[in-house]
C-alpha cells in the first residue's frame, strides 16, 4: 500500500516509476557534530534492480539507509520514492507503508511470537488501531503468509516462537517479514553476517529471486557474497559515491583500488 | 487430577474460562456463606471478610491494568496509583454529594470541608458530581484523559525505559502534592470521607457491602474478559511485538506511539474503575492514594504473580495483599522489609512469578504443550519438537 506525500493511500501500482527509477537520492548531506556522514551523495536505483552497496566502515552505508527509511533527516538534499513521493516528509512507519522495507544489521524479529505471527503482523494492509483490534485473517492473507513461509523456507518452523530460531533462520524470517508487506523496495543491511557458507548460499538465492519483482539494495562486507549476487555495485567512500558499475569494472577502478579494495586485493 | 485435566472439554478451556469460573464460584460461596450461615457457624463469612475480599478484588483489577502496560507492552509505570486514585476521587465526589444536609454543618449543597473553608458555592469542576451517570463517565474519562495527555507527550517523544518510569513516578507525586492543598477543592489532607449512602443504599448496611463485593467481582471479570480479548487479537500481538522490538514494529509500518498511548489509556481506565469500586468499600479517599509507594507496590504484585500472564496479576495482587493483611496485624513495622524481600526472592527464584510456578506444576501433573510467557493465552501456537 502506498501513501502520497500527504499521507493519502494509493495502491502500490500507482507508484510512478515512468523513468524506470524507483529511488532518487540527490545531493544528500548529513553531519553529526561536524562529522560528515554523507556528503552530497547521489544515488539512483532502477525499478526491479538488485544493487549492492559496499564501502569501508564509516563510509555512510547505514546512514544512507537511515535517511531513506526516515530514521535520520538529512541537512540538505532530496530523497524521492518513484516520481511523486517525497520521503523526507514522511515518518518511519509511513515510509514502511509506502512500500520500503528495511532489514536491520542485527536480526530483529518478535521473539515471543511464532514465526507465523511474525509474518502476520508484517502483512500489508491497514495498520491503524481499530482495524488491528478487530482484525480477522482472510483466506487471501493466509495464502500470502504460506507463500512467504515457503519462499523463506520456514514452513516447518511456522509455530515455533521466533526466539528459538537459529541466527540464519532469524535473518530469513526478517526478510520474510519484509516480503509480507509487499514492498517495492527492499533495503537489506548485511544479510549474511554470521551465517554459515550454506546459509549464505541460500540467502544469495533468496535475494536474487526477489530482484525483478522488487528492487533490492544490499549492504554487505562479504566480497564473495557480493560477487555472487551483484549485477551492479556502488562503492561509498567518506559519505559520497566513489564508483559505480559491475563488479569487474569496480575491481579495475583505480580510485576504488586505492581506498577500499587495497587490503582485500589478495581475496579478489 | 491427572485424568481430570485430560478431559477434552477441560483441555479446551482457556485461562479466561478458568478465571471467570473461579471468580464466579468464590463470589457465590462468599455470598451464600455470608447470607445463609449464622455468625459463629463454621461456614459463616463475616461482613468484615466480605469487605476485605472486595478490596482485594479491586487490587486485582488494578494489577491487571498494570500488567497490560508492563507485562505485555514493556512500559514500567510507577504511577498507576494516580489513575486508581482519580477514579476513586470521581466516585468520592459523587458520594460526598449524596450526604446532602446530613453533614456536620448541615449544608445541603456544599460538602463539609468547603463550608469549613468558608466557600459559598461549589467550584465549577464539582458541577454534575451528584449525577450517577456523570460520575460513571468521569471514573473512566478522568484517568483516561490524564493517561492520554501523559502518554501522548511521553510516547510521541519516544521516552522509554527508566526515564519513563521516573516520569510516571513524578506524575503521581505531583498529584499527591496538589491534592494535599485545600485550595484544590478535594478535601485536602483529609480527602473525601463520611459517606452515607450509594445509589440511596446505606453504605453501613451489610447487604450494600455484599453488593459492592459482587459488583467488584463482576467488574473484575469484565475487565479480565476485555484484557483477554485485546491480548488475543492482532492488537495484542502488536503490543507484545512493541515490547520485544519497537524499531521493527515501526519499520513494519505500525506507529508504536499510537498503540502505546491506546493501551496506556485502556489500562488507566481499568485502574480508575478499580479505584471507584474501592472507595465505597473502604469509606475514604485521600491524597495518600497518590503516594509513589502505592504504585510501586502494584508493580510488586504483578512481578510476584507473574507479568505477561493476565491471571498472574490477579494471583499476585490477592496473595501479596492477603500477606500484607496478616503481616501488618502481627508486626506492622516489618511489612516493608517483608515486601522488599518478597520482591527480591520472586525475581531471583521465580522469574515468571507464581503463574510460572503454577504452569510448571500443572505441567508435571498433566504434561501439555509448553507455554511461553507471552503465548500463555493461546497454547495452540507453540509446539516443541
Amino acid at each position: 500500500m502506498i501513501v502520497d506525500s500527504k499521507g493519502a493511500l494509493l495502491s502500490s501500482q500507482d507508484l510512478n516509476t515512468k523513468h524506470g527509477m524507483i529511488l532518487y537520492v540527490e545531493g544528500v548531506s548529513v553531519s553529526f557534530d561536524g562529522f560528515k556522514a554523507l556528503n552530497d551523495l547521489n544515488l539512483y536505483i532502477k525499478d526491479g534492480e538488485l544493487r549492492c552497496l559496499i564501502g569501508a566502515n564509516g563510509a555512510g552505508k547505514t546512514t544512507l539507509m537511515d535517511v531513506i527509511t526516515g530514521k535520520t533527516r538529512p541537512d540538505k538534499g532530496k530523497v524521492n520514492f518513484g516520481q511523486q513521493i517525497d520521503l523526507l516528509t514522511l515518518n518511519e512507519s509511513e515510509i514502511a507503508r509506502a512500500g520500503i522495507g528495511r532489514k536491520f544489521q542485527k536480526p530483529t524479529v518478535f521473539e515471543a511470537l511464532s514465526v507465523f505471527e511474525n509474518i502476520e503482523l508484517s502483512l500489508s494492509g491497514d495498520k491503524g488501531i481499530y482495524s488491528t483490534l478487530f482484525h480477522k485473517l482472510s483466506g487471501a492473507q493466509k495464502d500470502k503468509i504460506e507463500e512467504v513461509l515457503y519462499t523463506i523456507g520456514l514452513i516447518a518452523e511456522r509455530n515455533y516462537p521466533a526466539g528459538r530460531l537459529s541466527h540464519g533462520q532469524k535473518q530469513w524470517l526478517e526478510i520474510g517479514m519484509l516480503l509480507a508487506a509487499e514492498p517495492r523496495l527492499l533495503l537489506v543491511d548485511e544479510p549474511v553476517a554470521g551465517m554459515t557458507a550454506q546459509e549464505t548460499e541460500r540467502t544469495a538465492e533468496l535475494l536474487t529471486s526477489l530482484a525483478g519483482k522488487h528492487s533490492v539494495v544490499v549492504v554487505e562486507h562479504d566480497m564473495a557474497f557480493v560477487r555472487s549476487i551483484a549485477r551492479k555495485v556502488t562503492v561509498l567512500h567518506e559519505g559520497s559515491v566513489l564508483a559505480e558499475g559491475s563488479m569487474d569494472e569496480i575491481q579495475e577502478n583505480r580510485a576504488v583500488r586505492e581506498v577500499y579494495l587495497g587490503e582485500e586485493q589478495a581475496e579478489l | 487430577m491427572n485424568t481430570l485435566l485430560n478431559y477434552p472439554v477441560l483441555k479446551k478451556l482457556s485461562s479466561l474460562h478458568w478465571v471467570i469460573a473461579i471468580l464466579f464460584a468464590s463470589t457465590l460461596y462468599v455470598t451464600v456463606c455470608n447470607l445463609f450461615f449464622a455468625e459463629g457457624t463454621l461456614l459463616h463469612v463475616s461482613d468484615y471478610t466480605v469487605s476485605l475480599l472486595g478490596k482485594y478484588l479491586c487490587y486485582a483489577l488494578l494489577a491487571l491494568a498494570v500488567d497490560l502496560v508492563w507485562g505485555y507492552c514493556g512500559i514500567l509505570s510507577l504511577g498507576h496509583g494516580a489513575f486508581f486514585a482519580l477514579g476513586g476521587y470521581a466516585m468520592g465526589m459523587y458520594l460526598m454529594r449524596q450526604i446532602g444536609d446530613r453533614g456536620v454543618y448541615g449544608n445541603p449543597e456544599l460538602p463539609d470541608f468547603m463550608v469549613f473553608l468558608n466557600w459559598t458555592e461549589l467550584p465549577w469542576y464539582w458541577a454534575g458530581s451528584n449525577n450517577v451517570l456523570f460520575m460513571i463517565v468521569m471514573v473512566f474519562v478522568g484517568p483516561g484523559l490524564l493517561a492520554y495527555l501523559f502518554g501522548s507527550l511521553a510516547f510521541r517523544s519516544r521516552v522509554s525505559g527508566v526515564y519513563l518510569s521516573i516520569m510516571t513516578q513524578a506524575m503521581t507525586y505531583a498529584l499527591l502534592l496538589s491534592f494535599f492543598r485545600n485550595e484544590m477543592g478535594f478535601g485536602g489532607n483529609n480527602g473525601l470521607t463520611d459517606f452515607k449512602e450509594i445509589f440511596a443504599y446505606s453504605l453501613q448496611s451489610p447487604d450494600t457491602k455484599l453488593a459492592l463485593f459482587v459488583a467488584t467481582a463482576i467488574a473484575l471479570a469484565a475487565g479480565y474478559a476485555v484484557s483477554h480479548f485485546i491480548m488475543n487479537s492482532k492488537m495484542g500481538r502488536v503490543i507484545t511485538a512493541i515490547r520485544d522490538a519497537e524499531d521493527r514494529v515501526r519499520f513494519v509500518g505500525y506507529q508504536p506511539a499510537h498503540f502505546k498511548v491506546w493501551i496506556f489509556v485502556v489500562s488507566a481506565m481499568l485502574a480508575g474503575l478499580a479505584g471507584a469500586l474501592y472507595v465505597p468499600q473502604v469509606g475514604i479517599i485521600n491524597p495518600g492514594e497518590f503516594s509513589p509507594l502505592n504504585s510501586i507496590e502494584i508493580v510488586i504484585w504483578v512481578a510476584v504473580g507473574g507479568r505477561g500472564t493476565l491471571y498472574g496479576a490477579l494471583i499476585g495482587a490477592v496473595v501479596v495483599s492477603y500477606a500484607k493483611t496478616r503481616f501488618t496485624a502481627i508486626m506492622p513495622e516489618a511489612w516493608l522489609f517483608a515486601l522488599g524481600g518478597l520482591f527480591v526472592l520472586s525475581t531471583l527464584l521465580l522469574p515468571k512469578g507464581l503463574a510460572g510456578l503454577l504452569d510448571k506444576l500443572l505441567n508435571q501433573i498433566s504434561p501439555r504443550q509448553t507455554e511461553t510467557t507471552a503465548n500463555a493465552e493461546k497454547p495452540a501456537a507453540v509446539e516443541v519438537k
